[in-house]
C-alpha cells in the first residue's frame, strides 16, 4: 500500500515537474551586433536564473538585414520575434500602425521618469511609450588633441562650423597622410544622410515645410551641402564618398583624421588602447553650429519593443524591464566596469560619479543628447519628428536616393546644384506618389 | 623546336592558371589570415600579410558567443535534405525529358530555367505568407523545401545534360532484357550517370550551403544555418573584422574540405561531355 502511495506521489511529482517544464515560455529576441547588445546577450543567463520559466533565444543580424527581417515579420504578423531591437526611426511609424505593444504599464520600479527626456520623447506616440531605450547616442566632434595643439588652436566646447573648417585646414597634412576632417560620404539614409540632415538642421534647413513641400534645393540645404563638400574635398581623405561609420572609425584609429564628427558611441572605440593608435590624444566637443540655435548633432536610441504579434507579451516585457533597468546597468558595471554600461538612456547614470570617472566623454554625450530635440529638430517649424531622419515610412527610400546624388557629387560626378535639384525632384515625385 | 614551344606554352598555361586560381582564392585566403589577427592588426594600414602575432582569440570568442554546432547541423540538414530531395524528384524528370522527349520538352526546360531569372525577392512576400499559414517559418523542413525548389531547375538541367550523353540503345537493350522502368533507372541509367549525379549532388549541396537570401529571411532562432551565423557578426558600429573573419572561416571550412576531397568528381562531372 505504501509502495502504491509512493508510486502515486512520484507520478504526481513527475507530472508537476513535466507540466512545469512545458510551461516554459521562449522569448525570441532579434538584435544587432553592437558591443552593448552582445554584452546583454552574455549577461542574459542572469535573467534566466531569476526567471526560470522564461527561456531566451537570440537572433543577431546585421542592422539592415535586421530592419528588413523585422519589418517583414511585423507587417505579415509572422510572430517570429517577441522582442525587437529597433531604432528611433521605426518606433513612431510602427507605433502609429499599431504594430507595437505599449509599454505604459511598466512597473514603477522601472522608473520611466528617469529616462532622458529627448530619448523618451522620440519613443513616445500620443503620450504612450512604445519602446524602452537600451542605449542612446548623439553625435559629437572627436578630435586629436595633439594635432589641434600643433595647429595652435583651441577648440571651444561648442564650436562653430567656421571653426571646424579653420581647424580642418590647419590640421591637414596630406604629405603625412593626415586629413583635417573625416565625415560620412557613403550613400544611405542611415549613412551620409544621417550626418547631412543633422548638419543641415544647424544651417536652418529642413526636409519639408509645414505643408510637406520638400526644400532640398533651397538656400539652406545648398549652403549646408556646399560647406560639407568644401570641407571634404579640401581637407577630407581621398575616396570619402565610400566612407561610412566603420571606415572613418578605422581611419581615425590609425591617426589619419584630425577630427571626426560621428556617433557618441565611437568615443569608447577611439579611446581604447587595444584598437586605437591615438587612444591617449582624443578630445571631444559638441557638434558644430552656425549660431542659428540648432547644433548639427543627431539623436538615436536602439530600443527594445514588443511586436503586436508576439504570443509572449508579458514575458517579453519582463525581459525588457530587466534589460533596460538601473539594475542591469549596475550588473554591467559590476561585471565589466562602468565604462561598459549602455549609455545615453537614463539621467541617473550621468549623476553617478563612478560613471563620470570611468567615461570622460559622459558629459559631452549627455549634452549632445540634450541638445537634440526630435520634436523640433530645425530652426524653422517642421511637420515631422526626427532629428537626422523624418519619421515617415517613405523617408528611408527617399533619403537613400538623395544620399546617392550627394555621394555622386562628392565623387566629382556632378555639381552640388545638380545633385540637389535631382534630390528635390525625386523627393517631390515620391511624396506626391505617397499622397502628401 | 616544337618541343620547346610546347614546354614554353605549358609554363605559360601553368602560370596563368596559378595566377587566376590565386586571384580567385585570395579573398578566402585573406579572410582566413584575418581570422588569426587582432582587431587592430585586421585594419592595419598598410595591411599585414603574414608577419603578425597569430592569435586564436577570435575563434575562442566566436565559439563562446554562438552555438556553432547548432548552426552547422542546421546547414548540413538543410543543404543535404534539399539536395537529396531535389535529386529524387529530378532523376525521373530528367530521364523522361532525355529519353522520352515530347514536342514541348525544350519549352518545359526553358520554362524551368526561366524561373531562375526572377529575382528571389520578387516572391519573398508570398512565400513568407504561405510559410506563416503552414507553420513553416523558422523550420528546417520549410527551408529544405524552398531550397529544393530553388535549385530544382539547375538539378534537372544538369541531369538532363548528362543523361543525353548516354546512348539510348543501352536502355533499349536493358528493356529487351526485361528491365522495367524502375530497374532501367536504378540499375542501368543511374550507375552510368554516377559521375554526373555526383557532381550535381556536390554542386547543389554547395549552392544550398551558401544560400543566404532564403536562409536569412525564413529563419529566426531555431533553423538558422551558418549563413545566419556569419551575418550575426557583421556590425554597423564597430570594427569586428577579425571576429567576422573567424566566423566566416568556420562557416566555409566544412564546404572547403568537402570541395577539396571531391574536386576530382566535381571537375569530371562538370566537364562531362565537354570534349567530344
Amino acid at each position: 500500500m505504501t509502495r502504491i502511495k509512493s508510486f502515486h506521489a512520484a507520478t504526481a511529482m513527475a507530472l508537476v515537474v513535466a507540466s512545469g517544464a512545458f510551461a516554459d515560455t521562449t522569448v525570441t529576441i532579434a538584435t544587432v551586433n553592437n558591443g552593448d547588445m552582445i554584452r546583454m546577450q552574455r549577461l542574459a543567463p542572469e535573467f534566466e536564473a531569476q526567471n526560470p520559466d522564461i527561456r531566451l533565444e537570440w537572433v543577431t543580424l546585421e542592422e539592415n538585414v535586421l530592419r528588413q527581417r523585422v519589418t517583414q515579420d511585423i507587417a505579415a504578423n509572422g510572430g517570429q520575434f517577441d522582442v525587437m531591437t529597433i531604432g528611433t526611426y521605426e518606433v513612431p511609424i510602427w507605433g502609429q500602425q499599431g504594430w507595437l505593444v505599449s509599454l505604459d504599464d511598466m512597473p514603477e520600479v522601472w522608473d520611466a521618469d528617469d529616462l532622458l527626456p529627448a530619448i523618451r520623447d522620440g519613443l513616445t506616440i500620443d503620450g504612450a511609450l512604445y519602446a524602452a531605450p537600451f542605449y542612446g547616442e548623439s553625435s559629437m566632434v572627436m578630435y586629436r588633441t595633439d594635432l589641434m595643439e600643433k595647429a595652435g588652436l583651441e577648440i571651444p566646447d561648442a564650436p562653430s562650423w567656421d571653426f571646424i573648417k579653420q581647424a580642418a585646414a590647419a590640421m591637414t597634412d596630406t604629405d603625412n597622410g593626415t586629413y583635417g576632417i573625416c565625415l560620412r560620404g557613403k550613400a544611405g539614409w542611415g549613412e551620409n544622410m544621417a550626418f547631412l540632415t543633422a548638419m543641415a538642421n544647424s544651417f536652418g534647413a529642413r526636409w519639408f515645410d509645414e505643408d510637406w513641400q520638400p526644400e532640398l534645393n533651397g538656400p539652406e540645404w545648398t549652403a549646408a551641402v556646399n560647406f560639407y563638400m568644401d570641407l571634404m574635398t579640401q581637407h577630407g581623405p581621398p575616396g570619402a564618398s565610400t566612407n561610412g561609420f566603420n571606415e572613418n572609425l578605422s581611419l581615425f584609429q590609425q591617426g589619419k583624421c584630425g577630427m571626426w564628427i560621428d556617433a557618441t558611441v565611437a568615443a569608447s572605440f577611439v579611446t581604447d588602447p587595444d584598437d586605437s593608435t591615438v587612444a591617449d590624444t582624443v578630445g571631444f566637443a559638441l557638434a558644430p553650429d552656425t549660431g542659428l540655435g540648432r547644433r548639427g548633432n543627431w539623436l538615436w536610441a536602439w530600443s527594445l519593443a514588443v511586436p503586436a504579434g508576439s504570443d509572449a507579451t508579458q514575458e517579453a516585457k519582463t525581459f525588457i524591464q530587466w534589460a533596460t533597468s538601473k539594475d542591469y546597468t549596475a550588473l554591467v558595471a559590476a561585471k565589466e566596469g562602468w565604462a561598459n554600461v549602455p549609455p545615453g538612456t537614463r539621467s541617473s547614470l550621468y549623476e553617478n560619479p563612478e560613471y563620470q570617472a570611468a567615461a570622460p566623454w559622459a558629459d559631452m554625450t549627455l549634452n549632445s543628447i540634450n541638445a537634440a530635440d526630435p520634436t523640433d529638430p530645425s530652426v524653422k517649424p517642421v511637420p515631422y519628428t526626427g532629428v537626422q531622419f523624418v519619421a515617415i515610412p517613405e523617408f528611408a527610400g527617399i533619403a537613400t536616393q538623395v544620399g546617392q546624388e550627394i555621394s555622386a557629387a562628392l565623387a566629382g560626378q556632378q555639381s552640388v546644384k545638380e545633385a540637389l535639384d535631382k534630390a528635390q525632384a525625386l523627393t517631390l515625385d515620391e511624396m506626391e506618389a505617397a499622397g502628401y | 623546336m616544337a618541343r620547346s614551344v610546347t614546354t614554353q606554352r605549358k609554363i605559360i598555361n601553368t602560370a596563368v592558371a596559378w595566377t587566376v586560381g590565386l586571384l580567385i582564392f585570395f579573398p578566402i585566403l585573406w579572410t582566413i589570415l584575418t581570422s588569426f589577427k587582432t582587431e587592430a592588426t585586421a585594419i592595419a594600414d598598410p595591411p599585414v600579410f603574414l608577419a603578425f602575432d597569430w592569435t586564436l582569440e577570435n575563434y575562442a570568442t566566436v565559439l563562446e558567443r554562438s552555438d556553432y554546432m547548432r548552426f552547422l547541423w542546421n546547414s548540413v540538414i538543410i543543404a543535404g535534405g534539399s539536395t537529396l530531395l531535389g535529386i529524387i524528384i529530378a532523376v525521373p524528370a530528367a530521364w523522361s525529358m532525355a529519353f522520352v522527349p515530347g514536342p514541348r520538352t525544350k519549352d518545359i526546360l526553358l520554362w524551368m530555367l526561366s524561373t531562375k531569372m526572377l529575382p528571389a525577392v520578387g516572391v519573398l512576400y508570398p512565400i513568407y505568407l504561405i510559410f506563416i499559414k503552414l507553420g513553416l517559418l523558422d523550420t528546417r523542413t520549410g527551408l529544405v523545401l524552398v531550397l529544393m525548389l530553388m535549385n530544382l531547375p539547375i538539378i534537372v538541367w544538369m541531369l538532363y545534360t548528362y543523361f543525353r550523353e548516354i546512348p539510348v540503345e543501352i536502355l533499349e537493350a536493358a528493356r529487351m532484357d526485361g528491365a522495367g522502368l524502375k530497374e532501367e533507372i536504378l540499375y542501368v541509367l543511374t550507375p552510368m550517370a554516377i559521375p554526373g549525379i555526383a557532381s550535381t549532388l556536390l554542386l547543389n549541396f554547395i549552392l544550398a550551403w551558401n544560400e543566404a537570401f532564403w536562409t536569412l529571411n525564413l529563419t529566426a532562432a531555431k533553423a538558422a544555418p551558418l549563413t545566419a551565423f556569419i551575418a550575426s557578426y557583421s556590425s554597423p558600429e564597430g570594427l569586428f573584422y577579425a571576429k567576422l573573419s573567424a566566423a566566416s572561416t568556420m562557416a566555409i571550412a566544412p564546404i572547403l574540405i568537402l570541395g577539396w576531397f571531391s574536386q576530382k568528381q566535381l571537375v569530371s562531372g562538370l566537364t562531362f561531355g565537354a570534349v567530344k
